[in-house]
């Protein structure tokens, strides 16, 4: 190559080199997943015109990379000051050594108190009485629903009880014919057959968060209820991706009803025919034994600084904007995303539709799953196994005790380090009450 | 003064080694025996927060690999993967090479040219680009087969499909650069074997069986071989396109290594995977060269 | 049959199998011009109705992709050239410099071949931390600097250069370097520039390595920033068209210049291995 050549090839970075001005604000480095990512940026901006010392710089990072992100970041010595953090996540970041205790950053606080929070949700960030995450926006599960449909079969209001609530189910799908369902339960999901298991009293793990329950008797009941929904024709043994397209399958009747989160308020809204705009609700789980058994995930996302973070202080005073009524509310109306401080639930724009005030009733009903660090693994092999059930490829039993398998290798650390006892950060309450 | 140039020589020759040798030994070298060292511990998240959990669990590891359902589904996902792929993939390139080095065909270099792009393309880009031929309703693939009467396929959505339309994928992302190697096979085929075969009154077709692929035995080792191995290292094909969903009907050895890795960072476990990987693509080129010798061209 | 219609037959066929081949691109391009929504019609068009710039002026202002693109460009031409260099010394120095245990460790490094990089990978990861090397340009290039398969490459073509142009240079007082640098580079200059345009290409395509080494969004290149686009802009198809033509355009640039080169470095390593 000549010398021309070479130079050619040289110049881009050049430019690279040269393209960074200078900036004498302090920077805080905020990962975000998702929608949100792209949405918090513009929240960020009035922040930093709050501020003016302070730069914050958003990168935006997809839910499916993000556990892999954030643990080679954690190993690389490159985490973020600030990152968002779905509260499931908490505990092994916390085993990691990973996030800052913020006890005392929200005894300090004027405007962060536990108190302000929905109880079940702050309590997901709670690990041995140390909070580790402020909450941002909760997420539960509730039963989205076509009233039309309900009523053609003969109910006026979503049912409470399981024993209903199947009648119902029933009674839609009859209505829907050979090619309809009454209900869409996406067989990639973990959140139903463990809600389900929640609403049993199910602790899904025993014995200090070691050995897997999964074949006791109480999700062993949840779970041939969950599976019984395939096998009688009310459900479709579907993943998600496989209903191409979600909303014109309710609004065509294919399924009727429909366990989701809040995210998809605004897609029903946003598409579904008008004809369909006052014809579907939410309401919040049935249960086994009613309404109040009705529990649901205490699900969403939580604000975690990082140990390594050089900028806390002004990592901290984001949090604090985030979560601060006002700006929940403005969060609230540019994702969807609910509000974590129950102050932002006064607010008319929420208060005056029932459909959130579903979520608002089912808020108050919710049970975090297993605060170990080796719940993400677990949820995973619950999917897989209840898929397997569900195609038939196994039996309930063999499902289950497949699955308690699974779980015991997942847990083998745990349980060898909990034996020899203190050299681990004291194992996190999970939920007690052996239901055995 | 001969020795004193041998003794410069030698001292140069390490020299000129010096960077290329250092870089293999702890960029490439180091790392495989520090994996095999780390596929028998149990390293894994805690060992993080704080090194001295590990623990040294010898066979463990290989042992619960092999005795786990989603080792032998990775497993089988590859083979499936490796078994259609590769045969369709060398057969595509060899029908692709000799057609286009035909002594009758115009054009080559384009034709050529045409055939080789896909392999110079980012893995990542068609990843996303045929993800959206796939799609069931709007994209190309389900409307070739509609024009051919075949009724649409949810390729990336249904367990059955998922694999073949990455093979798919993957045989247009490859055959191009067998059938270079093809083509350089062919081009040394001696031009005096055609005409004494023709001479001999031998068809176009005839030519093919006796003339061309005999002499392209070695070549054809070669690139099965390459293929091989290569195609057992599947990973961004089912990263990009289907994350090794549905019901993990793609996830491959590599991806199963890197979940176990670097999602949940088992290590010990990955390491585990990454050597059982080893052993494997070990064998199939033992197999290959066993082969190769056995066979007298 | 006669010759010409078996002629005809031929190009028919060939250009078939050029257009099934090309097609996936062809709707890339197409689709990455295309107002929203319209790379979701059917039937499929491969012409944009109203051709737009849209897509294309979001990646690099909304999106910001000049920075990954600048990155991508970074990594692959340092990475390329050092690569030339290491490579182009180590095999110099198997095919004509004599000293004790050449051949044992050539075979040595042959066999090394047969292991796939990824087994190392996870270690290699840790390895990298160790020396503070993660999340840095330094981490993605610095694994591929050496490589055994271009050593070899090199090596092959050296051997062809007569012993006696050196022999005669070193009689003449020429030191080891400058005999490298002024007589043999320039004879091998065919085999680097095929190694060049081999690690360029390669280079920037490669995505599992900085996919794992890179947290930060900035230094992410553009493989990996489009499979991040990928995740979160399902939807957008004409957007990762965009994405997917500004990734593969200069790869694609790269070869047509030096596409004569490259197969013949295929041809070789192929007939030779």
């Amino acid at each position: 190559m000549n010398r021309r050549a070479w130079l050619m090839l040289l110049l881009p970075l050049l430019v690279a080199g040269c393209g960074k001005g200078r900036d004498e604000r302090s920077l805080v480095r905020f990962w975000a997943m998702g929608r949100e990512g792209e949405v918090v940026q513009e929240l960020v901006r009035d922040f930093e015109e709050l501020h003016p010392t302070i730069r914050v710089e958003v990168q935006q990072i997809p839910w499916t990379a993000a556990h892999e992100k954030l643990l080679t970041a954690h190993v690389g010595d490159s985490s973020p000051d600030l990152c968002q953090l779905g509260n499931t996540w908490i505990a092994e970041f916390v085993a990691l050594h990973a996030l800052e205790p913020l006890g005392d950053w929200v005894d300090r606080s004027t405007t962060i108190t536990p108190r302000g929070f929905f109880p079940g949700i702050w309590d997901t960030n709670v690990i041995d009485g140390t909070p580790y995450g402020v909450p941002w926006y909760v997420d539960t599960r509730v039963l989205f629903y076509r009233k039309d449909v309900l009523a053609q079969a003969g109910y006026d209001a979503m049912p409470e009880t399981w024993a209903e609530w199947r009648q119902a189910m029933t009674a839609v799908k009859r209505l829907a014919g050979k090619d309809g369902y009454a209900i869409l339960l996406p067989t990639n999901e973990f959140s139903q057959p463990v809600i389900f298991g929640l609403q049993m009293n199910s602790p899904l793990v025993a014995e200090n968060g070691t050995v897997g329950a999964f074949s006791k008797k109480p999700f062993r009941d949840a779970f041939a209820f969950y599976i019984g929904l395939f096998e009688d024709g009310l459900a479709p043994p579907v993943s998600n991706s496989e209903v191409s397209n979600l909303y014109q399958e309710f609004a065509r009747g294919y399924f009727s009803m429909y366990v989701t989160g809040p995210w998809n308020l605004g897609e029903f809204e946003r598409r579904l025919p008008p004809a369909l705009a006052d014809e579907w609700a939410t309401a919040p789980l049935p249960g086994p034994g009613g309404i109040e058994t009705g529990v649901s995930l205490a699900g969403g996302s939580s604000i975690v600084l990082f140990r390594s973070s050089e900028r806390k202080e002004a990592a901290w005073k984001l949090i604090e904007y985030l979560s601060a009524p006002a700006q929940q509310l403005r969060f609230f109306a540019l994702t969807g995303d609910l509000p974590a401080r129950t102050e932002s639930w006064q607010h008319e724009s929420i208060a005056s539709d029932p459909r959130i005030t579903a979520f608002g009733e089912q808020l108050k009903r919710v049970v975090a799953t297993p605060k170990i660090p080796e719940w993400e693994q677990i949820a995973t092999r619950i999917m897989i196994r209840a898929e397997e059930a569900i195609r038939g490829s196994a039996t309930i039993d063999e499902a289950l005790e497949a699955l308690d398998r699974d779980v015991d290798v997942i847990l083998d650390k745990r349980r060898w380090l909990l034996e020899k006892r203190g050299l681990v950060p004291e194992s996190p309450t999970d939920g007690d009450g052996d239901a055995s | 003064m001969r020795s004193h140039l041998e003794k410069r020589q030698r001292r140069a020759a390490w020299l000129f080694l010096a960077p290329a040798l250092t870089l293999i030994g702890v960029f490439f070298f180091l790392p495989i025996v520090i994996g095999f060292a780390l596929s028998l511990t149990d390293f894994d998240i805690y060992a993080i927060g704080s090194i001295d959990t590990v623990r040294f669990v010898g066979a463990d590891n290989y042992q619960s690999t092999l005795g786990s359902g989603e080792f032998w589904n990775a497993f089988r996902n590859t083979a499936y993967f490796v078994f259609l792929g590769g045969p369709l993939s060398v057969i595509v390139s060899l029908a692709g090479a000799i057609l286009v080095s035909g002594r009758l065909a115009r054009f080559k270099e384009i034709f050529r040219t045409l055939y080789f792009a896909p392999v110079i393309t980012t893995l990542v880009a068609v990843a996303v680009v045929w993800r959206s031929l796939y799609h069931p309703r709007y994209g190309l693939m389900n409307y070739a087969l509609a024009k051919l009467g075949i009724p649409a396929i949810d390729w990336l959505g249904d367990p059955v499909w998922a694999m073949p339309a990455i093979v798919l994928m993957a045989v247009w992302k490859t055959f191009g650069y067998n059938m270079l190697i093809f083509v350089a096979g062919l081009i040394s085929i001696p031009e005096e074997l055609y005409e004494a075969a023709e001479v001999d009154g031998a068809s176009a077709w005839q030519r093919v069986l006796h003339v061309t692929l005999p002499s392209l035995a070695p070549t054809f080792l070669f690139v099965s071989l390459i293929t091989l191995i290569g195609y057992f290292q599947v990973f961004a094909e089912p990263y990009v396109m289907t994350q090794g969903g549905p019901v993990r009907s793609t996830v491959t050895l590599m991806l199963l290594m890197y979940e176990e890795g670097f999602r949940w960072w088992r290590m010990g476990n990955a390491s585990a995977i990454a050597f059982l990987l080893f052993v494997i693509t070990l064998v199939g080129t033992m197999i290959q060269l066993k082969l190769r010798k056995a066979d007298p061209a | 049959m006669n010759k010409r219609m078996q002629t005809v037959l031929l190009h028919v066929v060939l250009t078939v199998i050029g257009l099934v081949t090309i097609a996936p691109l062809a709707w890339m391009v197409g689709a990455s011009f295309m107002p929203v929504g319209e790379a979701a019609s059917y039937p499929p068009r491969f012409i944009p109705s109203r051709p737009t710039l849209e897509h294309y002026i979001a990646l690099f202002t909304r999106l910001d992709i000049a920075r990954n693109f600048m990155n991508s460009a970074f990594i692959t031409i340092t990475a390329t050239m050092i690569s030339v260099l290491v490579n182009a010394m180590a095999g110099y120095a198997f095919a004509k410099l004599r000293f004790g245990g050449r051949d044992r460790l050539f075979k040595f490094l042959l066999a090394g071949m047969m292991i796939p990089a990824q087994v190392g990978m996870l270690p290699l990861f840790l390895l990298l931390k160790n020396l503070g090397l993660v999340n840095t340009y330094m981490g993605i290039m610095i694994p591929s600097f050496a490589s055994i398969f271009a050593i070899f490459l090199v090596r092959q073509y050296v051997l062809s250069v007569p012993d006696e142009l050196l022999d005669a240079a070193r009689m003449d007082g020429a030191g080891e370097f400058r005999i490298f640098w002024t007589i043999v580079l320039p004879i091998v200059r065919p085999i680097l520039v095929t190694l060049a345009a081999f690690t360029f290409i390669s280079t920037w395509n490669d995505f599992m390595w900085p996919l794992i080494i890179l947290s930060d969004e900035s230094k992410y290149t553009l493989p990996v920033a489009l499979a991040n686009l990928a995740g979160e802009h399902v939807q957008d198809t004409e957007l990762m068209m965009a994405g997917a033509m500004v990734t593969i355009a200069p790869v694609m640039i790269v070869f047509l210049f030096f596409q004569r080169v490259y197969y013949q470095g295929i041809m070789a390593g192929g007939v030779k291995g």
